[in-house]
């Protein structure tokens, strides 16, 4: 199926959606006085939205606008996680203290609008839509950023990722352009298939693509692109940093797949991939995995402040799926889908239960969680603990299910040398993941710590969170056939 | 004894300019000099992509990219002065080296 224009647009229920209630809400917004019912307006259009992306998995597949997305499964499997990491972020916005006396109309536009600039990442299959959705979701990332008008912090964590996202993203131009000019064409398929049909032009071909993968890199913040990450986390509202940690690297990761995957590199049918003759991207991506979960781990050692230990965690958990994204087989493929789903819900999980400190106490650092646990906040620091030996990799919860898929597959390609480096990395991160537990259960709380009242919403989301974490540590067939049938690409 | 402008011109013009952008986002102090910093950079792509439509690609699909960098540099160009402003209504200064407030 490859449509036009007018054709495309009855398969697009979700981003139209999306597109209407940005216009709507922001209408909305000069009419009505009370402004807590456009967050929950936009938590309906995010449910639908995510529904309707769902529904599109059963139907046709094909290219929609002359081949600028493609309708298939693995941008059906992204736009439900990415709908869902945009519900847990209105929910928890609507009690963040944080952001109560800021402007909602705008800010729930936004979300909105980045939200759909999600969703067409996780489609797009031609260098002018890719470069257009990563636009549109740091543009409205670097303005929700700085969204605490009179937080000094949060100007200067916008300013930040504003500097970095431009290099990267006018690099990852750059690089595009030299790919052009090699094939003349902006179609990824296209692209491929000339590169392939040329031969030759290594050198020039690397250049560009590493150049990609600047802009890329710099969505899933893997090192040396992840400088942003967290100064970013730390300074944003605390709802958008979990938007960034979950959605904006879940898009990444479905767009730098999506690249590699079909664009430059050839399916052998037998669920294993080849990378173009010339271009060694795996070897280079294999370094960057170890050294961004080596240095995301290592610099998380030494963090108070949660947000920033969660910032550089998230770092290390992009090179974790980056093992999977180098092995070049299927499994590597469904390996890194599934371990989205986890990732997910540990780590929306964990700023959940973060956010609760935060509007209780106004503490983000680990003295915030001094205690927590005899001071009224059992059941949040049950959870927490649980989120968090779930993010360090151990059993029986989900995480480790994650990691066992990914290191299956590296070890599957005899990589010794990254499942080894893998291996370490899971051991040194149990470090910092359990000093917030020994914070929260080992240490007395210090008269004026406040006692702990957890909030139904943000509660009830929690449990939510832990049963997902709990039961897919035990039970996760649903989870990884749903991964399985994600990584049909269309066209190859 | 004059070769005419052909297409090797305009990439090393291209690439001259990435370097200058580049060079200029890490030097610059000032953060609106940065800012142009990455406007000299997306200007690079845009020039190649330009020369590479007309010379090579056969196709208009280059012209359409640029324009499409432009208006995205724009916006990015006014999403960064605002954020900057509000940066110097607080700090009295734009110099990135004393955002300090956030650091490892």
């Amino acid at each position: 199926m490859d449509l036009g224009n007018i054709e495309s647009l009855a398969y697009s229920a979700p981003e139209l959606l999306l597109g209407v209630a940005v216009v709507v809400v922001l209408m909305l917004d000069l009419f009505l006085k009370r402004k807590d019912v456009l967050g929950v307006i936009t938590l309906f259009v995010i449910v639908f939205a995510t529904l309707a992306a769902k529904l599109q998995g059963a139907g046709d597949q094909g290219w929609l606008f002359n081949r600028m997305l493609a309708l298939d499964s693995f941008a059906v499997f992204f736009k439900v996680i990415l709908g869902l990491a945009a519900f847990g972020t209105v929910w928890m916005s609507l009690s963040s203290k944080e952001l109560e006396n800021e402007h909602p109309g705008e800010y729930y536009v936004l979300v909105l609008a980045c939200t759909l600039g999600m969703f067409y990442m996780a489609s797009a299959t031609n260098m002018l839509m890719a470069y257009l959705a990563l636009e549109f979701v740091s543009q409205t990332s670097y303005i929700l950023a700085g969204f605490l008008r009179g937080n000094r912090r949060s100007s200067e964590a916008a300013l930040k990722y504003l500097i970095y996202g431009g290099v990267a993203s006018g690099a990852m131009v750059y690089g595009m352009s030299l790919l052009f000019g090699l094939t003349g064409t902006l179609d990824y398929q296209m692209l491929g298939d000339q590169l392939t049909a040329a031969g030759g032009n290594g050198p020039i071909v690397f250049i560009a693509t590493t150049l990609i993968l600047a802009g890329f890199g710099y969505k899933i913040a893997m090192v040396p692109f992840h400088m942003w990450a967290p100064d970013v986390y730390e300074g944003a509202p605390l709802p958008i940093t979990a938007f960034l940690a979950v959605g904006s690297k879940a898009a990444g990761m479905a767009m730098l797949l999506r690249f590699f995957y079909p664009g430059l590199s050839e399916f052998n049918g037998d669920g294993t991939w080849t990378a173009i003759e010339g271009v060694d991207w795996p070897s280079l991506v294999v370094l960057a995995s170890m050294i961004t979960m080596t240095m995301g781990n290592l610099a998380a050692l030494r963090q108070d402040n949660i947000k920033r230990l969660l910032a550089y965690s998230s770092i290390a958990h992009a090179g974790y799926m980056l093992m999977g994204f180098v092995v070049l087989t299927d499994d590597g493929l469904k390996a890194i889908l599934f371990y989205t789903v986890v990732y997910y819900l540990m780590n929306l999980g964990a700023f959940l239960v973060l956010l609760m400190v935060l509007n209780n106490s106004g503490r983000e650092d680990l003295e915030g969680f001094r205690g927590l646990a005899w001071r009224g906040g059992a059941l949040p620091a049950a959870a927490m603990a649980i989120f968090m030996f779930s993010l360090a990799g151990l059993p029986p919860f989900a995480g480790f299910i994650g990691k066992f898929y990914l290191f299956a597959a590296v070890v599957d390609k005899e990589m010794w040398l990254l499942a080894i480096v893998g291996g370490l990395n899971s051991v040194i991160a149990l470090y910092y993941y359990a000093r917030i537990v020994k914070a929260m259960y080992l240490e007395n709380p210090v008269d004026g710590d406040p006692i702990m009242v957890a909030d139904l919403p943000n509660s009830i989301l929690v449990g939510v969170m832990v049963a997902g974490t709990v039961v897919f540590g035990v039970y996760w067939t649903p989870v990884i056939n749903f991964a399985e049938q994600s990584i049909q690409f269309w066209g190859r | 004894m004059f070769e005419s402008v052909g297409l090797h011109h305009y990439l090393v013009v291209g690439l001259i300019l990435f370097c200058f952008g580049l060079f200029c986002v890490l030097t610059r102090r000032n953060a609106i000099g940065v800012l142009m910093g990455v406007e000299l950079i997306l200007n690079a792509a845009n020039i190649n992509f330009i020369a590479f439509s007309r010379y090579s690609a056969g196709s208009y699909d280059g012209h359409v990219f640029s324009i499409f960098v432009i208006m995205l540099a724009a916006a990015e160009a006014a999403i960064g002065l605002a954020i900057v402003l509000s940066i110097y209504r607080r700090a009295k200064s734009i110099d990135v080296n004393e955002l300090q407030g956030l650091h490892w």
